[in-house]
């Protein structure tokens, strides 16, 4: 692959776990378990579809196509979506959508704080400006964790198992394939080796905190960055897609 | 299933260095920690502060109603605290 | 001066009668109380019900700018039925006391909300018809007698501004569209014309709270009146959309410096109200859902801050 297109791919991996992920957040708006938790949360899916907003902009322009965000996040086939698997999982109950929350957020906040040293100068500029919403979701949901984890019988055991349910996707975060390797020797992109040490770090502090057993890893459930999802993500594109896919050409 | 509501906080905001907190409303949180959560979640949507205090609502002594005469009408009588109740020549200028 | 229930009644209206709030722990007849807690909480369930129908379109809006327009639209309902509900509580009422009646069916919500949201142009037709009417009935509430009440309108107020330009731009975009969105727009205003003329109430002749809220200075103005405003208002917005506004008895009207319009279908809005519209069942049923299934999550907080609370303690 030529530079420009590990780029966008790289790009896309990005925006799309920002985009997919804030999605499945936003379903919830208006169903959350109180007020304020609802609230709470649609802060979080709205931070993370406006950098999927600005990131999916610049992959455009990395691409050179003319084409717009829209484009990408509405035109766009299920093979040519990168993100990972774990963020198109469903919101199941509040424990699941908490479970796969704090393991992407974790994720995320080492990720995008790597990112400000980057070489490319638009994704330092995306991820100094993201990292502060970042930062907030990296308490958030670890906050959520702890309060679930450490709250009453039903509640450790939701989050137990929410936990197990979900930690085989977690590794995918953390498998870095051709497009990551070139894009680290080029300087432009992230350490993910070294963002697993920082996570792992975070994720067992917090989990010890909440009284949850750390899930013992096992098969690593991959295939999100080369396009290659679960059934989810189906239903995923087909309700985010629908309209642009049915009346197609049209301003809105 | 438990019908205890989260305890009510109420919240204020500073929306601009050098100015007061003020009230801004309340919210349920279950401890300050949340609290604090809730309140940037709630009441900062629009960039409405640079600073929150929250204070659970069951800490908040209020004057009661009734006692407003006898604690605040004695204030009207001492016009002697405020400035126009001096009579400075005009010659002076702005004191 | 004593404090005789006349004496207490008196000083009460002189407070109404001279424009002073009347606040939590000033004296108040019951029945005002009980009015501003049905009225108030109404108001904050409306509020909550109403982020069922827009909230359907979140997943599914055309575009990432509408999706998040739309996002924040609809949580910022959900912070004004917070506003809301804690200003009913000043009034001695709890949360949960509150969400138990609009679950089981007791507490009525504003019934605009029982109508389904089809299309996308159902999106625009909602915030620039359902709020342009709940502006005019909260303006005006921003004046009412109970300062909590009041206080939570104007910040209400404020952050609605955009709601309804939201729902007119995106309007405006289907009318200056393909022919397709442009017959979407008036299919959606064609369902959303009547029930936003409803959801000012009975007539103001049939209105059986209306007088005594207007003597408490609750409401200031009638439900007709503000109906009024709202249809004279929004027709020359019509207009410049090109979209016709359903109601062929539409017509300026020079004597009274109004527009005139048709006979609202009153056997349709008590049908409405008394739980026969199209979504009625299902609002709640989504309501009773993230309130049952959310009551572990919040005993789970409460037991955790519990914890927390005894350990710093022994500390």
């Amino acid at each position: 692959m030529e530079n420009k297109e590990v780029l966008f791919d790289y790009v896309l991996r990005i925006a799309d776990n920002a985009l997919i992920l804030g999605h499945r957040v936003s379903e919830l708006c208006g169903h959350g378990p109180s007020l304020e938790t609802d609230i709470g949360l649609t802060n979080i899916a709205l931070d993370l579809v406006g950098h999927a907003r600005v990131l999916l902009q610049y992959a455009a322009d990395v691409e050179g196509k003319g084409r717009t965000d829209d484009d990408l996040a509405f035109l766009r086939d299920i093979r040519e979506f990168k993100n990972v698997l774990l963020v198109e999982q469903p919101n199941g109950n509040f424990a699941n959508t908490i479970a796969r929350q704090f393991l992407f957020d974790t994720f995320n906040y080492h990720f995008f704080a790597a990112l400000t040293n980057s070489k490319d100068e638009n994704l330092v500029a995306i991820a100094k400006k993201s990292i502060k919403e970042v930062t907030y979701h990296y308490r958030y949901s670890a906050e959520w964790v702890i309060r679930l984890g450490d709250g009453t019988e039903e509640s450790h055991e939701k989050m137990q198992s929410a936990l197990n349910e979900i930690w085989d996707y977690a590794g995918e975060m953390f498998v870095a394939d051709e497009v990551d390797k070139q894009m680290l020797a080029e300087g432009i992109g992230v350490d993910l080796n070294a963002i697993k040490a920082l996570w792992e770090e975070r994720v067992t502090a917090i989990l010890k905190e909440a009284t949850l057993d750390k899930p013992e890893d096992g098969w690593i459930q991959k295939g999100g960055k080369q396009g290659k999802h679960t059934e989810q993500m189906g239903f995923v594109l087909a309700e985010i897609q629908w309209m642009q896919r049915a009346y197609p050409g049209m301003e809105w | 299933m438990s019908k205890k509501d989260w305890p009510l906080w109420e919240v204020f905001i500073r929306s601009k260095a050098g100015l007061h907190h003020k009230h801004a409303g309340s919210l349920h949180a279950t401890d300050e920690e949340m609290a604090m959560e809730n309140a940037r979640d709630v009441y900062t949507r629009r960039q409405e502060g640079i600073s929150i205090w929250v204070v659970e609502s069951k800490n908040i002594t209020a004057s009661v109603p009734d006692d407003g005469d006898m604690l605040f009408d004695a204030a009207k009588t001492k016009p002697y605290r405020h400035p126009t109740f001096y009579d400075i020549p005009d010659e002076i200028g702005h004191m | 001066m004593e404090n005789t229930i006349e004496n207490l009644e008196a000083k009460f209206q002189a407070k109404l009668d001279a424009e002073i709030k009347i606040e939590p722990k000033d004296w108040m007849p019951d029945k005002y109380r009980k009015t501003l807690v049905r009225q108030i909480s109404q108001h904050a369930h409306s509020e909550i019900v109403g982020m069922l129908p827009e909230g359907n379109w979140i997943t599914r809006a055309p575009s990432l700018r509408r999706k998040i327009g739309l996002l924040a639209k609809v949580q910022d309902e959900g912070g004004h039925g917070l506003y809301l509900y804690s200003a009913a509580e000043t009034l001695g009422t709890s949360r949960d006391q509150m969400f138990e009646d609009l679950n089981s069916g007791k507490a009525k919500y504003s019934s605009i909300f029982n109508y389904p949201t089809l299309t996308w142009a159902d999106i625009g037709a909602v915030g620039w018809l359902v709020d342009g009417a709940a502006i005019m009935n909260q303006v005006m509430l921003t004046r009412a007698s109970y300062g909590p009440y009041a206080r939570a309108m104007v910040r209400i107020c404020k952050e609605e501004s955009f709601h309804q330009r939201q729902g007119y731009e995106i309007t405006m975009a289907l009318a200056q569209g393909s022919p397709e969105q442009k017959e979407m727009a008036q299919d959606a205003l064609n369902r959303w014309w009547w029930p936003s003329l409803m959801m000012f109430g009975p007539s103001d002749a049939e209105s059986t709270h209306s007088a005594q809220s207007m003597a408490w200075k609750i409401k200031r103005k009638s439900n007709d009146e503000l109906r009024q405003s709202f249809v004279d208002a929004t027709v020359p917005q019509a207009e410049f959309l090109g979209l016709t506004l359903p109601d062929k008895d539409l017509k300026w009207n020079e004597e009274r410096g109004h527009y005139d319009y048709g006979a609202i279908d009153w056997d349709e809005f008590w049908q409405v109200v008394k739980g026969g519209g199209p979504c009625n069942k299902d609002r709640l049923k989504v309501r009773n859902k993230a309130y049952n299934e959310g009551a572990w999550v919040r005993e789970a907080a409460m037991a955790h801050a519990e914890k927390r609370a005894e350990r710093k303690k022994n500390n």
